[in-house]
């Protein structure tokens, strides 16, 4: 008998959270009846969107890059996948500025070809890899992550690409590595915010070398079975979806495995307030916000409830074993 | 210049200015309303509307604190009709803002609302200075003003120079977190240069006050 666990991604709302289908419809109703009394036919097609759909649907947008559907344990949540128009129009990428809309309007200029990523530091095969012999080193994979940003909302996200431990056992990183550090893209010709005093640049991220073997780890080359667009951190990024989305680094030019605990990006500009794990945490508060519940993008409109934050981002059953016997409040 | 001077004043005395002006200061609220329900408020339209209306406070409080410097600069006590109005939106919209934090952000639980107030010191700040706003606002009609005599009613509203600095502070915290100041700074110079003003125009008129009365031999 297949029994479903939560190693199997199976990590759901429990019965008592979903809203029964009578009030949901009832909800819709009235926003269709609002809207198509209020303002007529252009409100009406918004309320009547569907709000169910499940299969990954494909924006046909950008060049095709499919993947075979993920065997990893947890890899793919069933949960409702976040419209390509949300996912792509709310991003955080400051190089490109810092309001949600400004990547989407800006990036329009990253020059993603040709595109290389250095690998180097403690390991036994340096390379430059192009991006084609990237792409081509492992198979792909797709992976349907939630996305949780230390902000405080969340999305379900479609991606596509490998487990980064595919690059690393190709490396083969020497005994003496214990962090990967990833280093973003900084070109101040076409990322018009690369020299504001937000951050420091280029953006740095970084995971400890288990971290980043964990098969969940993925470097990531496109999402809604296409590549990536730009403000999504094309041609190349990590998703790391236990954290944070902040420590997936986007548009990586270069990887480097070093023995001491890299300085990162956020956790240079503001230490108390970003720690280097940034663990998706409910128990472990921002100092400005809580972090106990977040606001899925996209989820009926704005009388959704906020829904509760989940340890580790739902993943607990995958990777709680790599943080067993840390004190998560000191090393958030 | 002087029939210049004349026509602004009958255009702002018409019985009309008044309702096109409060016409006017709806729009926001009108636009924000279409916007929600159909569906232009982006990815994230809770935080949108709760960003949108904490902004509109913010510049009502600088509107009217930009009517009398504009009335004394430029010689139009017309303008002085309209003040209470615009102090009245700028309350308008921070119950917009507290409404939608409430209701999108913490969906009306009042428990998690009160933990949020005391827990975040940010909201703390908003919270007093919308706390501090409401007696402006109760006591904006005629009655109150003769209840309480010109002299402290006056007082009270004086609390408006104190309220724009709390709600500065509520903005400058919430974005202090992205290092991100840009906008916090141009509200902070417009509210300096009104306040400023009214200080500069203060110790200017004493000033005149004392050369006056060197005039005329008062010692």
């Amino acid at each position: 008998m297949l029994i479903k666990t939560n190693a199997h991604g199976f990590n759901h709302a429990v019965p008592s959270e979903i809203t029964p289908q009578g009030i949901y419809q009832s909800r819709r109703d009235l926003i269709k009846l609002m809207a198509t009394g209020t303002a007529g036919a252009a409100l009406a097609s918004w309320a009547g969107r569907d709000a169910l759909a499940q299969a990954v649907p494909k924006p046909g947008k950008l060049a095709v890059l499919a993947g075979a559907k993920s065997a990893v344990a947890g890899a793919v949540t069933m949960e409702k996948v976040t419209d390509y128009k949300d996912a792509t129009s709310y991003n955080n990428f400051y190089e490109f500025g810092t309001d949600k809309a400004d990547p989407a309007r800006n990036a329009a200029t990253l020059p993603v070809k040709p595109w290389s990523v250095a690998v180097e530091g403690l390991v036994k095969n340096p390379k430059n890899f192009t991006l084609e012999e990237l792409l081509k080193l492992s198979p792909q994979e797709e992976r349907i992550y939630r996305l949780r940003c230390v902000e405080g909302w969340s999305m379900v996200i479609p991606w596509v690409g490998y487990s980064l431990s595919e690059l690393i056992k190709k490396v083969e990183p020497l005994g003496s590595a214990k962090y990967v550090e990833f280093i973003t893209l900084a070109d101040p010709k076409t990322m018009p915010f690369v020299g504001s005093r937000v951050l420091e640049w280029p953006y740095v991220e970084a995971l400890r070398l288990d971290e980043a073997m964990h098969p969940l780890a993925l470097l990531t080359f496109g999402m809604y079975g296409e590549v990536l667009p730009n403000q999504n951190g094309a041609p190349v990024r990590m998703v790391v979806p236990w954290k944070y989305g902040f420590k997936s680094g986007k548009s990586i030019v270069k990887i480097r495995f070093t023995d001491k605990e890299p300085r990162t990006a956020w956790n240079k500009a503001a230490a108390q307030e970003y720690g280097f794990y940034s663990n998706v945490n409910p128990l472990v508060d921002h100092p400005r916000w809580s972090q106990a519940t977040e606001r899925r993008i996209g989820e009926d409109g704005l009388f959704a409830k906020k829904r509760k934050t989940l340890m580790f981002n739902g993943y607990e059953a995958q990777v709680g074993q790599l943080y067993a016997g840390m004190d998560l409040k000191k090393n958030f | 210049m002087a029939a210049w001077m004349a026509g602004r004043q009958k255009w702002l005395l018409h019985p009309a200015a008044k309702p096109l002006i409060f016409m006017v200061c709806l729009l926001p609220f009108a636009w924000l309303f279409y916007a929600a329900w159909s569906d232009q408020l982006g990815a994230n339209p809770a935080e949108a509307l709760v960003r949108a209306t904490g902004d509109w406070t913010l510049r009502f409080v600088c509107i009217v604190l930009a009517v009398t410097p504009l009335r004394v600069i430029t010689r139009t006590p017309a303008l002085a009709r309209f003040r209470r109005m615009l102090g009245l939106f700028a309350y308008f919209y921070v119950v917009l803002h507290l409404l939608s934090y409430s209701w999108f952000d913490m969906g009306f639980d009042v428990a998690d609302i009160a933990r949020d107030i005391a827990k975040r010191p940010f909201i703390l700040v908003g919270f007093s200075a919308f706390v501090l706003l409401t007696p402006l606002a109760a006591t904006s009609f005629n009655a109150a003003i003769k209840a309480m005599g010109a002299k402290r009613w006056q007082l009270l509203h004086k609390l408006v120079y104190l309220i724009a600095g709390l709600g500065l502070l509520h903005f400058f915290w919430m974005r202090a977190g992205k290092n991100n100041f840009n906008e916090v700074f141009v509200y902070a110079a417009i509210v300096a240069l009104l306040l400023g003003w009214r200080v500069w125009n203060h110790w200017a008129k004493a000033r005149r006050r004392v050369s006056n009365n060197a005039a005329v031999g008062v010692h």
